[in-house]
């Protein structure tokens, strides 16, 4: 679940009059896609994009962004849909989280986000909130931004200049920053299907279903075994944005998993990350979490080699 | 002690005492016609919006309304020190019966300085709540940052601060019960077990926040206000007397109330405020607090730190309990029920259901520049039974008894009463000990901890917990209100009467809220009547159309409310079968009712309807003697005599999962066996019970109001205050025990607060019991798993 | 300067066609609730964790404080006065009567409409599935035993059917 008004835990600080009610803004629903790139060329900082609404609308009602205008991009149908295109994942930026999470081509071919869609949140926010939104807002704690960097995901943004894509790795640079220009919409994320000798494995510890994760860990190796290798090990919920934890990937590749690598993975992992201190933990409580995940999914991995 | 000897109607085959029978307020709301304060529209209905101080204590240099007077839509725009002209006076939240409290004049909104972040500053009265917002953003406000005092455990040190300079210190209230003779007790003790416990602050997040409709109707200079309050009456006193306007012309009026546990007993600045404005527009002001102002203005309650030690002999005796509280208040005692009572309540009920005779308890309540506290369901019981139950795991440890061994051996037994508690408590009409084995019958004890040990072994940690609590409710005149001097009614009344249909209409003065009282209020009348239930209409929550009570609170709708109705309807009945007697040329005490016919008492032979003699007795009273003027409405009141409270008393049990890895704990199931005497509607009693529960569960597991160093709570959002939600609540087990109160006909008892009054204990104890292999404890709540990780060493 | 930003929308509202001008910044729950008087859809938190506004658009259930009212336009909006009426969930309706699956009653709607949804999904449910499907719902008054209980209830008669 994301809503990026909860930074670090804190309710924004020292308000003179907690709002409720969100402020005055233009709105205007354009029917194509290039007609949202010029307002975006336009407008840049002063606009802000309205797909599901679930985390811009509680920053709306509480205030905490005075947009000049709103561009609703819900009718574009060409930001739509989930389909298997040239050997990738395409999920378009408005496919809703409770699509993704009854996609066949999902189940099939991303098991770690299915395994994370249940995590996402709420039945009445899945129905709602969308794939590119969460992407885009990349709140600190949200499942899907780990689970397609640990995926090596490729996100195309689209502006009159063009489209691009910028991959999973150099997407998310900080607290609700991304490497989308302000004049950018993000359009859809190109996803490789899991590979054969692939496992993944997700997990997040949140204190109540739904809530944003204190801990959290989208994994992607190769396992062959007990062997792991190319470990992509995608950390959420501890730092300010979704962390590949390089240090912990090469402790762990091209070694055997055991109970006897606990250690070193822990030290590694004490050096890849930063976690942030908040009303959910501190910085010691987080960190001994990941390591406590890390351990568990590692495990998991291996067992699912296993057992396929 | 049981039921009466004597047969009374409640005893009838089909008395609707005893019986589960769904709500009318059931119905109307699945289908959404439910009418909450919100949902009302009055004409020229304007909105109110409040700035209110971003700093936990600062003074008001400058303050330029210009521009949000200016503002599209705005009708008004007031500043506190302008509220305060209108107003007989400031509220000071003091009570005689707590000598030596002090607090400071507080007056609705903040005049020259604010002293929590989130007291209201200036009202913005507007077409839409969304236009007064957006004027409320152009108020200019010069600030000048004072020192804010926010650590209770340094508030008296010489070094802090005075919040309020004029009361010397930040003390609030001490007190001090001392009983036998403590300081010997444990220079003689075996077994001496101490701990420090720590609980945060809490909210009560009713998911209908505060709602206040006023409207002022100045041709008439009659009052009426909406609102979502548990005490319609007293609003009308304390309105009628704030706003310097006569009581009979003040009329509240509380709809559905969507959610209210203690918070909505009390009054606010702000609907103060709302109303002043209706009463200076002549037109109606509706103010909802929304949620992120819920969060900073409504009552507060919990921030305790309590260090405590128990003697026990080596044959698990408790002998002695002391217990030092230290209790948070926020800027000033909430008026007019005290910010000092919660604290007061823990030195009370504390070890209270134990044998014990030496106890010494002492409290002090600190001012602290934080939201006012007040009374919040079950107050102070979740945590004088978190220290006492924990304290008694302990001692049951240290003496090598198992926890419901020792309990068994030091519970009250249930032949001892009338008695008192070493708190000085009176207490009577208990059942420990059945209880306490109705509890590990339903548990299947045994069998818990075969499943425990096993599980152990494989590296699954559960734990049980057991704790056993008394708790008062229905309070009588005596104790604090009545003599303290606010004005809070402890009797109830009930206005009963026929009308000329043969329908029974039963105005109460305790209030609904979705408990079940106006359900459980006609299950009396009807069965004490001996009517059909539909015949009876009850009518709650309009001081216009019910007699003078002191509303819902303490659980005491069904004690009190449910007595009164009780003999009203039974003295009503007496009328009745008076006139029916000579109607029919029999002695009355020959007939009974049943079913809504007069009939012979011994054949059960109808002889004449209610119906009849209701028409009879409105539209054709020639049929009656001269002598006989039917009145066939009559109003009874009623009040404990001597008791403080009523107590009850009840044990619950916990079999919790704890992952000592991450520190979090799995509930997997609750228990709770309680005594609430007489059970009207077992349905209803069950489900307050559970409710409760998980209400008590959100305290020791997740819900703290976290301050930041300068005063700033810092989690004051739905998402960052974490309630318990469904999909990590346990199935709750509920049993009673029924042992009839003595002091009113009707023998029922309270139950709303039980399950949150012990639920934290039992968790927390389950949860250290789980933690026990590891040499781990917890004594802090919220028992978050940093708590957790922290007490077993691994942060 | 105008009150109101405002746009024009048309959508039909428990089958009724209902056409309206509404202020752009107005959040579908404000607007049903003052512009219709659809009173039964509650708001609690508007920010989107407490679920007592859900109403259901378009046949799936929404936060009605996360979306704009002129996100609406075009669309199928079913309030639970709607819910009601076409007698959808009657047999929920009266389980939850029966249960004492509420006790304030502000939880309910938003309640009912999401568990109308996992019943819609015909499927055999457990009670943690059903507590995990009424995970964003917050009740205050109840603790979730009697809800679950009631769902759990309903499911059961209608597979039996």
């Amino acid at each position: 679940m994301a809503a990026c008004v909860f930074i670090a835990g804190k309710t924004a600080p020292g308000q003179q009059a907690p709002p409720l009610k969100a402020p005055r803004f233009q709105y205007v629903r354009p029917e194509s896609l290039d007609a949202v790139l010029q307002l975006l060329a336009e407008h840049g900082e002063d606009a802000r994009v309205l797909a599901g609404g679930q985390s811009l609308m509680p920053v709306l009602n509480m205030r905490l962004s005075h947009p000049r205008l709103l561009i609703d991009i819900n009718r574009i149908g060409a930001l739509k849909g989930i389909a298997l295109r040239d050997g990738m994942v395409r999920i378009g930026a408005l496919a809703r989280h409770a699509e993704v999470m009854n996609s066949p081509i999902v189940a099939q071919h991303l098991p770690l986000v299915a395994e994370a869609m249940p995590h996402v949140a709420h039945v009445a926010v899945r129905n709602r909130g969308t794939f590119g939104g969460s992407i885009a807002l990349a709140d600190p704690a949200a499942e899907l931004p780990a689970c397609i960097l640990a995926l090596g995901a490729g996100i195309v943004v689209a502006s009159v200049r063009g489209r691009r894509t910028i991959a999973a790795d150099d997407f998310f640079i900080g607290l609700y920053e991304t490497a989308r220009a302000p004049d950018e919409l993000l359009a859809e994320v190109l996803i490789p299907p899991q590979k054969p000798d692939f496992v993944s494995v997700f997990m997040e510890l949140a204190r109540r279903r739904g809530d944003f994760a204190i801990a959290g860990l989208a994994c992607y190796a190769r396992v062959a075994g007990d062997v792991v290798n190319d470990a992509r090990l995608a950390y959420f919920g501890s730092e300010a944005r979704p962390v590949l934890g390089t240090r912990t990937m090469a402790a762990v590749n091209g070694k055997a998993w055991s109970a006897a690598s606990h250690d070193t993975v822990g030290a590694a992992l004490g050096r890849d990350l930063d976690p942030i201190d908040n009303t959910f933990g501190t910085p010691a409580t987080k960190l001994h979490l990941q390591k406590v995940l890390t351990r568990r999914v590692l495990d998991q991995a291996v067992q699912r080699a296993r057992a396929p | 002690m049981d039921a009466k000897a004597k047969l009374t109607p409640l005893d009838r085959p089909n008395s609707y005492v005893g019986r589960t029978l769904s709500r009318l307020g059931a119905r109307r709301a699945v289908a959404g016609r439910g009418t909450y304060t919100d949902d009302i529209t009055l004409p020229r209905m304007l909105h109110a919006a409040f700035v209110r101080s971003p700093h936990a204590h600062a003074r008001i240099v400058a303050l330029d309304t210009g521009a949000a007077a200016r503002a599209p839509g705005v009708v008004m725009v007031m500043t506190g020190a302008e509220l305060a002209k209108r107003v007989t006076g400031p509220w000071v939240g003091t009570l005689t019966c707590f000598p030596g409290m002090k607090s400071a004049p507080q007056y609705p909104m903040a005049v020259d300085r604010a002293c929590w972040q989130g007291e209201p500053v200036v009202l913005i009265v507007a077409q839409t709540r969304a236009l007064a917002e957006d004027a409320a953003e152009l108020v200019e406000i010069e600030w000048q940052a004072l020192p804010a005092v926010t650590d209770k455990e340094t508030a008296l040190d010489s070094a802090t601060p005075v919040l309020h300079p004029d009361l010397g210190d930040n003390l609030a209230f001490r007190k001090v019960i001392d009983t036998g003779d403590v300081d010997a007790a444990f220079q003689a003790a075996d077994i001496v077990v101490e701990d420090v416990f720590r609980f945060g602050r809490h909210t009560a997040v009713s998911l209908e926040p505060r709602a206040v409709l006023a409207d002022y109707n100045k041709p008439t200079g009659r009052l009426t206000i909406y609102t979502s309050s548990q005490v319609p009456h007293m609003i009308q006193t304390v309105f009628a007397r704030t706003l310097g306007i006569p009581e009979h012309n003040v009329r509240i009026v509380a709809p559905d109330v969507g959610g209210s546990f203690g918070m909505k007993i009390h009054t606010y600045g702000d609907e103060i405020a709302a109303t002043a404005a209706s009463m200076m527009l002549g037109r109606p002001v509706k103010f909802i607090a929304d949620r992120l102002e819920s969060f900073v203005s409504d009552i507060h309650a919990r921030e305790n730190l309590v260090s405590a030690r128990m003697a026990v002999s080596n044959a698990g005796e408790i002998q002695a309990l002391e217990i030092d509280v230290l209790s948070g208040a926020g800027a000033y005692s909430q008026y007019p029920r005290t910010s000092v009572f919660e604290a007061n309540q823990i030195l009370n009920i504390t070890g209270g259901p134990y044998k014990h005779k030496h106890y010494r308890a002492k409290a002090t309540v600190v001012y602290l520049n934080k939201v006012p506290t007040s009374q919040y369901r079950a107050v102070g019981h979740p945590i004088g039974n978190s220290v006492g139950e924990s304290l008694v795991d302990r001692a049951a440890e240290a003496a090598g008894l198992d926890p419901v061994e020792i309990r068994r051996r030091n519970v009250m037994p249930d032949d001892c009463y009338p008695t008192t508690t070493a708190g000085g408590i009176r207490v009577k009409d208990l059942s420990h000990q059945r209880c306490l084995e109705l509890l590990v019958e339903r548990m299947d004890y045994p069998a818990l901890r075969r499943e425990q040990a096993e599980l152990r072994q494989q590296g699954i940690h559960r734990g049980i917990g057991v704790a056993a609590f008394i708790k008062g409710t229905a309070p009588g005149p005596h104790g604090y209100y009545g003599v303290g001097g606010a004005p809070i009614a402890s009797q109830d009344a009930c206005t009963i009467k026929l009308d000329p249909g043969g329908g029974i209409v039963c105005a109460v003065g305790v209030t609904e809220q979705g408990q079940g009282v106006d359900t459980v209020m006609g299950q009396i009348a009807a069965t004490a009547l001996g009517v059909p239930i539909e015949q009876v209409r009850v009518i709650s929550g309009d001081t216009d159309a019910t007699p003078y009570g002191g509303g819902t609170y303490a659980s005491r709708a069904t004690a009190i409310g449910g007595e009164v109705v009780y003999q009203a309807a039974r003295d009503l009945r007496a009328e009745i079968l008076s006139i029916a007697g000579v109607l029919l040329q029999a002695p009355a005490e020959a007939l009974d009712i049943v079913d809504g016919h007069v009939v012979d008492a011994g054949t059960a032979t109808r002889r004449i309807s209610l119906s009849e003699i209701a028409r009879i007795g409105h539209f054709q009273l020639g049929e009656l003697p001269n002598s006989v003027q039917p009145v066939l409405s009559l109003t009874r009141r009623f009040r404990l005599l001597d008791d403080l409270y009523i107590f009850t008393n009840g044990i619950s049990g916990a079999y919790v999962e704890v992952d000592p890895d991450t520190g979090f704990i799995r509930l997997l199931r609750h228990w709770v066996v309680e005594d609430c005497g007489r059970i009207v509607n077992p349905q209803l009693a069950d489900e307050q019970v559970r409710g409760g529960c998980v209400q008590g569960i959100g305290g020791g597991l997740y819900e703290h109001c976290i301050y930041d160093g300068a005063g700033q709570l810092i989690n004051g959002t739905m998402a960052d205050y974490l309630t318990p939600m469904a999909a990590e609540m346990p199935d709750i087990d509920v049993a009673h025990v029924q042992t009839f109160s003595s002091v009113s006909e009707l023998g029922a008892k309270g139950v709303g607060e039980s399950g949150t009054a012990s639920a934290p204990a039992v968790v927390m104890n389950a949860v250290n019991d789980a933690l026990r292999p590891f040499g781990a404890r917890v004594t802090e709540q919220p028992m978050t798993p940093e708590v957790l990780l922290k007490a077993l060493g691994k942060v | 300067m105008s009150l109101e930003e405002t746009a024009s929308i048309a959508l039909t509202v428990n089958g009724e066609r209902v056409e309206c001008t509404v202020p752009v910044r107005q959040h579908l729950v404000d607007f049903l609730r003052t512009a219709l008087d659809l009173t039964g859809c509650h708001i609690g938190c508007e920010h989107g964790i407490c679920g007592a506004c859900s109403v259901r658009v378009d046949g799936a259930v929404v936060r009605g404080c996360l979306m704009l009212a002129v996100q609406a336009d075009g669309a199928e909006v079913v309030t639970i006065e709607g819910l009601t009426d076409s007698g959808e969930i009657a047999d929920l309706q009266e389980m939850f009567v029966e249960r004492n699956a509420l006790q304030c009653g502000y939880c309910t709607p938003g309640m009912l409409i999401t568990a109308a949804e996992l019943l819609k999904a015909g499927g055999p449910a457990s009670r943690d599935d059903i507590r995990e499907f009424l995970s964003g719902n917050f009740c205050r008054c109840t603790g979730y035993h009697a809800i679950v209980d009631a769902v759990e209830a309903t499911l059961k008669r209608r597979l039996a059917r």
